[in-house]
């Protein structure tokens, strides 16, 4: 099945099973691998992208969803060398440790700042209630929306 | 890695019409699905087997909030995220947003629904695991088995209610709207659930939830939902309860509801409620009756005495937060 939609900005096609994950198709259709794999059920938020603006999982959205879609993945976060300001905190409050939550944390960080650009501590807390991290137990996370953000 | 065996095919209907006339070719060999959130990774799981799945996301005409003065109509797309922020939802039917801001954690909410949420499919420890888990058990009265693991003895499935929204919208005297090719039928939610895990609805083969029907509630009417899970930032229920009544001027309680799920394959309504001033004392009887009307199974992995002691606790949280500002918590 040919389906259109727009990637970080830019329009794609691609060729796949209606069913494919979105994940799938980002990693290895598209050769996107910034989106990463945790779970695989929807209960981790690794591989958190937005569509249409709405942070969602990309492991249980299938292709078929995307005709027209407007997808953001963490690659369309930073503008040519410079980082978006949640993924410079997050470098600067050691946010990030083994990293396979951070582009995660990132897109689910980042429809926060669309919705509420000076979210409160708590409402970081909650954006980012999806979202497991193993590594850091979030306080450098939650340090690090928070300031991106305040 | 869990991903989908392409072994069905899919059908992206843009009108009522055409899924109830997919539905009624199809029947019990085609499976709806809109957010996803359940559907795909029992999918996975190989807990469904479709030969064709219906998306359910064209149809503009499941959308949409009626805020009439009698009825309050919520259509079956309408999203979980939605329900738990609207400002409307929350001014008239508070116990609602709660529930819906509690419903796993914010990207699921985003992509699930209503009606995804109300038909939800009934959960299990012995049926919510992969294919091999569950061969290597011999399977189960849900699925493939003729063996309850939970009752060992019994031969109706107890897999265990988990929707949030459905005792929420039991405990406020909610209908759904049910359409097929024959009609549309308006059905109280009352009797919308079974006592089977296997399948707790009564939705027909070629049926499709159109809309819930929420009767606008009076002034005086109070309300609250509360749950218990493992982490409060997304997992299912260990048990929920929703309870609402109307409450006078002079305190006086009357026509209370309270709705117990998360225990059995349909949510249980606690029946022959006190009445009465409002006290302390009343709020501990009802306690009391909930606890005895509650059984639960090791159908859920959590302790059971733990999940029965719990209940009197909620009814208490549960009067505490409807006693004071109807306003749901903040959710996001």
């Amino acid at each position: 099945m040919k389906i259109e939609f727009t990637l970080n900005e830019r329009p794609v096609r691609v060729d796949v099973a209606p069913m494919a994950r979105l994940l799938d198709v980002l990693r290895e259709d598209l050769r996107v691998t910034g989106t990463k794999e945790g779970c695989g059920e929807g209960e981790c938020g690794a591989c958190t992208v937005l569509v249409d603006g709405r942070a969602v999982n990309a492991c249980l959205i299938p292709a078929i969803q995307l005709r027209g879609a407007q997808v953001q993945t963490v690659e369309g976060l930073a503008r040519s060398e410079r980082l978006h300001p949640i993924q410079q905190a997050f470098l600067e409050h050691g946010g990030a440790q083994c990293g396979i939550c951070t582009p995660g944390f990132l897109m689910a960080a980042a429809e926060l700042l669309h919705r509420e650009p000076h979210p409160s501590r708590a409402q970081v807390r909650e954006a980012l209630a999806g979202n497991l991290c193993r590594c850091t137990g979030y306080q450098k996370i939650v340090d690090a929306v928070a300031e991106a953000l305040s | 890695m869990l991903r989908i065996a392409p072994t069905f095919t899919v059908a992206t209907p843009t009108t009522l019409a055409e899924a109830l006339a997919l539905k009624a070719t199809h029947g019990e060999k085609a499976a709806l699905v809109a957010g996803g959130t359940d559907f795909v990774p029992n999918l996975k799981h190989g807990l469904h087997a479709p030969e064709v799945v219906i998306s359910l996301g064209g149809l503009d005409e499941l959308r949409g909030l009626d805020f009439g003065a009698e009825t309050i109509a919520l259509g079956a797309l309408v999203g979980i995220h939605t329900l738990a922020t609207d400002a409307r939802i929350a001014s008239v039917l508070p116990s609602l947003a709660t529930a819906a801001g509690l419903i796993a954690g914010p990207q699921l909410r985003r992509m699930g629904t209503l009606g995804g949420n109300v038909c939800l499919d009934t959960r299990c420890v012995y049926i919510n695991q992969s294919e091999s888990w569950r061969s290597a058990l011999g399977y189960c009265l849900k699925k493939d088995g003729d063996t309850c693991h939970v009752t060992v003895t019994g031969k109706k499935c107890v897999a265990a209610a988990s929707n949030d929204t459905a005792p929420v919208l039991l405990s406020l005297g909610a209908c759904v709207e049910l359409a097929s090719p024959r009609g549309v039928r308006t059905l109280p939610l009352e009797q919308f659930y079974v006592h089977d895990g296997a399948r707790n609805t009564v939705l027909a083969a070629d049926e499709i939830l159109v809309r819930v029907l929420v009767p606008r509630p009076r002034e005086t009417r109070r309300m609250a939902f509360e749950k218990l899970r493992v982490r409060g930032a997304i997992d299912f229920p260990l048990l929920n309860l929703a309870l609402a009544f109307d409450l006078d001027a002079d305190g006086v309680l009357t026509a209370p509801e309270l709705v117990i799920s998360a225990i059995a394959a349909r949510p249980r309504r606690v029946r022959a409620l006190p009445e009465g001033l409002l006290t302390d004392a009343l709020v501990d009887r009802i306690a009391a009756l909930a606890f005895d009307a509650t059984r639960p199974l090791t159908n859920i992995n959590a302790d059971v005495e733990w999940r029965r002691d719990m209940v009197p606790v909620l009814v208490r949280r549960a009067f505490a937060a409807a006693r004071g500002p109807q306003s749901p918590p903040f959710a996001c």
